[in-house]
């Protein structure tokens, strides 16, 4: 049985592991859903002409 | 009060996971993610909503990481200052080199996300912004004149047309308008908050303007600015991204600044002293919800565009 009490430092390493892992997992899901994004068609060739305010549709795949 | 227990955070820059958000300084992030949400939603090219998340969200990473830079550089002088002294490195939870190490990290993921997820021309705005606040604002301009303030602003003022980059790929005079508004808004912000708030600047030999050319030429600034900002603002309500409902606003609200500027203008300081400058700070306000009602008029404008009630 485990009696000793963690110090105030391990907690605070732990919310930093925790914190961390958290925010590589959200990196990742991210990265995953952009490619989803991007993948499933999203018209990257689509650009927005400043010089006479049209809309340049790109094209499709 | 000192803490006699044995302190291990200042001898180990053991840092908890808050302290290093907390370098990112997450309350000017929000102003961040506001404007940046609102330059690409108002922007006439629809982008797939991942697309704007991640877009917005590297946005405001970006904004973080020059927001750690710029307290790594700064640690000197928030050590000095009341109002900074609990920072993550004044306080001793974090070390320099860990905000060095942070800021720059996420200011590269930051501009090669947005690269990735937008497009370049997005990510080149977004890494000049940080380098931008963190060379020209904080390591020369800020301890060097008191129009720091002026030149600097420019850093916050980016965000938005970052955004509207991020969905066109381009610039254009609706996004650099949105930027001037920010940008002409930042000094009488700031500097009615000057006027109320006792810092030690001085002591950290910052030059602020109510110090270097004293209160009175802060106030006749104050007025200056505020009305070199209202024709910026209310023109943004005849170009595309304005409208009839924006115009409105923009006009009200301008007239209300002004009217707040001018009177601060017309006070002295044994007034103020004398009301706790209510003045001031009833025009601090004011500014906070000046910025959020533009912008939140320009969103509604665009959101309501494609059902045939906004904009002109």
């Amino acid at each position: 049985m485990a009696i000793a009490k963690d110090h105030e430092l391990h907690t605070r390493r732990q919310g930093r592991n925790v914190g961390l892992g958290v925010v590589l997992a959200a990196f990742v899901a991210i990265v995953f859903g952009l490619t989803i994004a991007k993948v499933k068609g999203v018209d990257v060739a689509t650009g927005y002409d400043a010089s006479n305010g049209i809309i340049n549709e790109g094209i499709s795949e | 009060m000192t803490d006699t227990s044995m302190d291990m955070t200042s001898e180990t820059g053991e840092a908890g996971f808050r302290d290093f958000v907390a370098l990112l300084k997450p309350r000017v992030m929000s102003l961040v993610v506001f404007t940046a949400f609102v330059g690409l939603m108002v922007a006439p090219v629809p982008v797939h909503p991942m697309v704007v998340f991640t877009s917005v969200l590297f946005i405001a990473i970006g904004g973080g990481a020059s927001g750690a830079l710029n307290m790594w550089w700064d640690a000197d002088i928030d050590a000095v200052m009341k109002r900074t002294q609990s920072r993550p490195i004044p306080s001793g939870k974090v070390t320099t080199g860990e905000a060095y190490a942070i800021g720059m990290t996420l200011s590269a993921i930051s501009v090669i996300m947005l690269g990735l997820a937008a497009n370049w021309v997005a990510a080149g705005l977004l890494a000049f912004t940080i380098f931008f606040y963190v060379v020209i604002y904080t390591m020369w301009l800020k301890r060097w004149t008191p129009q720091n303030i002026v030149i600097g602003g420019a850093a916050g003022a980016f965000p938005p047309m970052i955004g509207w980059a991020a969905a066109t790929g381009s610039i254009s005079v609706e996004s650099v308008l949105m930027f001037m508004i920010t940008f002409m808004w930042t000094p009488p912000h700031f500097w009615a908050l000057a006027l109320f708030v006792k810092s030690d600047y001085d002591k950290a030999k910052v030059p602020m303007l109510t110090v270097t050319h004293g209160r009175k030429a802060t106030r006749t600034h104050i007025l200056i600015y505020t009305l070199l900002l209202a024709p910026v603002a209310i023109g943004a309500g005849f170009t595309s991204i304005g409208g009839p409902l924006y115009l409105v606003l923009a006009l009200g609200m301008n007239l209300w600044f002004v009217k707040g500027a001018v009177d601060i203008w017309r006070r002295d300081d044994a007034q103020s002293d004398a009301d706790s400058h209510k003045v001031e700070r009833k025009f601090f306000k004011l500014s906070l919800i000046y910025l959020f009602l533009h912008f939140g008029a320009l969103l509604l404008e665009a959101t309501l565009r494609p059902f045939g009630l906004g904009g002109w």
